[in-house]
């Protein structure tokens, strides 16, 4: 089983705060793997608000193509992130020749660009990455979008956070999310890895998808490009979000509706029953049977946690106004916040929805069952 | 016959049949009650002569005593050996006799009789089912497998204690973003039903009998209204009685509409007057069990009440054309009749047309994923059942409905439209009596729900019909039990209190099978529709046609 740890933090944190919260946990993960998303970032990140950083592995001619690739189409490298790779890795982890994280520049011609392209092109950017890096196994591209980074390897969360040297300065983060396990249901494959990210929106997710052949079927004939991949049942729930929030123009409030509608009863008596049941029948393929509890991060940096409709995996939501934090198990939001009001802890069932908003002032709970805010 | 007799070319003996009576002279009581209920008159009061060889004692020897040879008479049942009257195997024979002295068998060999079912150049025609040996034992549905068991990674669900949402939705289903955007500005969102996913297919009233008719329609309306599962059910090509139409269990009813509109005047008519609007509309293009061939209804059938449902003179075969008559291309006229469908009832009522599997399924599936006002697609595979057909159409015409679907499935899936348009699909779930499994393999490769007819024929009310040639005389109404029959004197030994009864519990116990297939599958918020990870069989080319897993 997966351990899931979600943070976010007022002020600027190491990753490896949530390595040790992992780490606490680890007699329900099998430390195989680990997989990082860092937003909000702090240090010399944080003046680069706006530039797009890339996230990935690469082989050294790996790493020539991207430049070349780059260059062509008028990226110019702002900051970089130099990991010096130790001689020798911990064991089962591979030795790789270069972890990549880089900030660019916009191309000049990208200017005057609606936001809404931007995010299209950068999404198309990194899709093309991965599709040539797929050829020769040159590169592994997680992420190109402003403000994340994104780390995944095989291997022990907390060896593998040591070699790398991920306690590093320059690596600062208000809103981590991390996972500590390998897709070992699938093969060993790192783009199988959670957490999965989209045009700003990323989510982990602990269990097994039942639906998920439904679920991939539908996302990939939208015929949007960002759908593919799906080397983990998982990925789903990240492009499922994604849907949610870009193509129906719904909240996170929406999202369990989503995967899993309430049903008949509960839906006459909702005040937005009707509009729920459109929902239902035209999202029917995005119902989801778990079990699973989804952990993720909005392109607002707001943070939820939900749970399946009834297999439900552990998560609890704990903190104080400024640092709140969500972690399948209690002893990690113990390491992590110890100084917080426990009573406050909370455990999401199969109605709710928790959010911690950017504010960070208060962890939200939405029920099914309440009104939604919907657009008008 | 003499040895030195004449015989005419369909001159047969006994050996010769398809079904060879057996009676026990020990056993009988010469009450007549066989001969008098067989269907087809098959066997008849026999006067037998019998001889006796009866040998005096020693000491008797004489001249006196004359011939030891006596010939005596003694009365039971023969068998007729005419084509015309040839048993048929219902065993209504053994059903009535009250010592169980009389039943037919099968014959051992392939029977001759085949080769003279067409007097008068008039081709066998019948009632029933699909009569050809299966290659593959049990067929292809009974050889799917559900292999995706949840134990560890994902516990599995408790098939009795946990909710269950096994529902379907039948209707055109927008994008979700178009669905959205239509609620938004009040635009129309085309109708759309949350039904159960099994389906009473159409069997009409003129092809079943009243008493059966009344009986399903019993069920159908207790499932509802006591149980709270939607069922619905198909009225097939007759029409609907005048007043179920104006009753609120109309709602429970989907009309079909076939090449031949009977009934429709009755319909049309009773618009103003109806309290509910129906499930839906079938339109039918196609039937599985005769494909490329209109309803028939034979003269038999066809009473008072019928002709007044119909709307027709009584007395008359009811052959509906092979295609609507109006119908030249699938593009305008289909879609024209559609849309006339809808306007009957205001846009409230989901259309659909039902095909016949066919190879060209998917030319007319595209054509409909482009009609933004087709409801659904039902598929009729070969081994669907019908009330009367030429058996040439019903053996030998057709396609499989597992492949068909799975195709039309697939098509979906590659435009986006899986879930938009709805695919339900007949024809044989159920034909070795594994009708859950049918419905679920079926389901996994991509129906939203599956329609039968034989299968509540079978369990429902007590149907004989088989595979392999036995009764099968839906067409003439001499139905032994009284389903397919339209003389009271046939169709008063069905009780439709009995049969409601067994249509409950058919899908009660469907109901908990449903539950023991998705639940070790770990499904329980929605139908598995297209879940075809969990689906395996042990034939590559199979497993490969039906982009599923092969195991061994």
């Amino acid at each position: 089983m997966c351990r899931l740890f979600a943070v976010t933090s007022e002020d600027p944190l190491s990753p490896m705060m949530a390595f040790q919260a992992l780490d606490v946990m680890r007699e329900g993960h099998d430390g195989s793997g680990v997989g990082l998303f860092l937003s909000d970032l702090g240090g010399p990140f944080e003046e680069l608000k706006g530039a797009p950083i890339l996230s990935g592995i690469f082989t050294n001619d790996g790493l020539k193509r991207l430049d070349q690739f780059m260059m062509n189409i008028g990226f110019m490298t702002k900051y970089k992130l130099s990991i010096k790779i130790p001689k020798n890795p911990p064991v089962g982890t591979p030795r790789r020749d270069i972890y990549l994280i880089r900030a660019y520049e916009y191309p000049e011609t990208w200017e005057g660009l609606s936001e809404s392209e931007i995010e299209h092109r950068l999404m198309m950017v990194r899709l093309q990455l991965r599709q040539m890096g797929e050829e020769n196994e040159e590169m592994i591209v997680y992420s190109f979008w402003p403000d994340v980074i994104m780390i995944k390897e095989i291997g022990d969360p907390l060896l593998v956070s040591k070699y790398l040297r991920l306690d590093r300065e320059e690596l600062q983060a208000r809103i981590i999310l991390a996972q500590g396990r390998q897709n070992t249901n699938y093969a060993i494959n790192l783009y199988a890895c959670h957490p999965f990210f989209i045009q700003g929106v990323a989510t982990m997710t602990n269990g097994e998808n039942t639906a998920f052949v439904p679920n991939r079927e539908f996302l990939s004939s939208r015929g949007f490009p960002g759908y593919i991949g799906y080397q983990s049942d998982s990925e789903v729930f990240t492009h499922i979000l994604h849907f949610t929030l870009n193509r129906l123009g719904l909240g996170i409030e929406a999202y369990k509706h989503v995967i899993t509608p309430l049903q008949d009863n509960d839906l006459e008596k909702h005040p937005d029953g009707s509009f729920l049941r459109h929902l239902k029948h035209s999202c029917r393929r995005l119902i989801i049977d778990g079990p699973n509890c989804v952990m993720g991060c909005l392109p607002d940096k707001t943070l939820f946690v939900v749970q399946d409709r009834k297999k439900l995996r552990p998560a609890v939501v704990g903190g104080r106004p400024g640092l709140y934090a969500i972690s399948s198990e209690m002893c990690g939001l113990d390491v992590a916040i110890p100084d917080r009001d426990r009573s406050r802890d909370f455990q999401p069932m199969h109605l709710d929805t928790a959010v911690i908003h950017p504010d960070r002032q208060e962890v939200k709970i939405c029920s099914q069952t309440e009104r939604l805010p919907l657009p008008h | 016959m003499f040895p030195n007799g004449k015989i005419t070319p369909s001159t047969l003996s006994i050996k010769d049949l398809s079904w060879q009576v057996h009676w026990d002279k020990e056993r009988c009581t010469l009450c007549g009650r066989c001969t008098a209920v067989c269907p087809v008159h098959a066997i008849e009061l026999g006067v037998h002569r019998k001889r006796l060889i009866q040998m005096p004692a020693l000491g008797e020897i004489g001249q006196s005593n004359g011939s030891s040879s006596v010939n005596q008479v003694y009365y039971g049942v023969r068998q007729k050996t005419d084509p015309a009257y040839a048993c048929v195997g219902c065993a209504s024979c053994t059903l009535v006799c009250p010592n169980d002295c009389i039943i037919p068998y099968k014959t051992d060999e392939a029977d001759k009789l085949r080769f003279h079912i067409n007097r008068g150049g008039q081709p066998r025609r019948r009632g029933g089912r699909r009569n050809v040996r299966d290659p593959d034992p049990g067929g292809i549905l009974d050889r799917i497998k559900f292999i995706r068991i949840s134990m560890l990674t994902d516990p599995a669900l408790d098939a009795g204690r946990h909710e269950f949402e096994l529902r379907t939705l039948l209707g055109r289903i927008l994008p979700p973003e178009e669905n959205l955007k239509m609620l938004k500005e009040h635009g129309w969102i085309p109708p759309v039903r949350e039904i159960y996913p099994l389906i009473i297919g159409a069997m009409s009233f003129g092809a079943l009998s009243p008493n059966m008719w009344e009986g399903l329609q019993m069920g159908v309306a207790y499932l509802n209204e006591q149980l709270g599962m939607p069922v619905r059910m198909c009225t097939g090509e007759g029409g609907c009685p005048p007043r179920l139409l104006r009753s609120r269990f109309l709602k429970y009813v989907i009309l079909q509409i076939a090449s031949g509109y009977f009934g429709w005047d009755e319909i049309i008519h009773a618009l103003p007057e109806m309290k509910e609007d129906p499930c839906a509309i079938e339109i039918k293009y196609g039937q599985g069990a005769k494909p490329g061939d209109g309803g028939l209804l034979m003269w038999y059938k066809v009473n008072k009440l019928i002709a007044a449902i119909r709307g027709v003179p009584s007395g008359v075969n009811l052959p509906s054309p092979p295609t609507h008559q109006t119908k030249y291309s699938i593009e305008e006229s289909v879609a024209k009749m559609i849309q006339s469908m809808y306007m009957a009832w205001g846009f409230r009522v989901p259309v659909y047309p039902k095909i016949s599997g066919t190879s060209t399924a998917q030319s007319v599936l595209n054509n409909l994923a482009r009609n933004p006002y087709a409801g659904g697609l039902a598929i009729d595979g070969e081994d669907g059942g019908t009330g009367a057909a030429y058996a040439v159409s019903m053996d030998h015409m057709g396609h499989p409905i597992a492949s068909n679907l799975r195709d039309c499935y697939l098509t979906l899936v590659k435009v986006g439209k899986q879930n938009e348009l709805p695919l339900f699909a007949g024809g044989g779930v159920g034909k070795y009596g594994n009708l859950a499994s049918n419905a679920a393999a079926l389901i996994m490769l991509g129906a939203s729900g599956v329609q039968v007819g034989k299968y509540m024929m079978q369990a429902a009310a007590g149907c004989v019909g088989s595979e392999s040639d036995r009764c099968n005389i839906c067409n003439i109404g001499l139905c032994p039990k009284g389903i397919t029959s339209q003389d009271a004197r046939l169709y008063r030994r069905l009780d439709p209190e009995k049969v409601a009864e067994r249509v409950v519990d058919v899908f009660l116990s469907f109901d908990t099978e449903l539950k023991k297939i998705v639940a070790p599958l770990g499904r329980s918020t929605s139908l598995p529709i297209g879940m075809s990870d969990a689906l395996a069989i042990n034939d590559s080319s199979a497993a490969e046609r039906l982009s599923i897993r092969y195991v061994v």
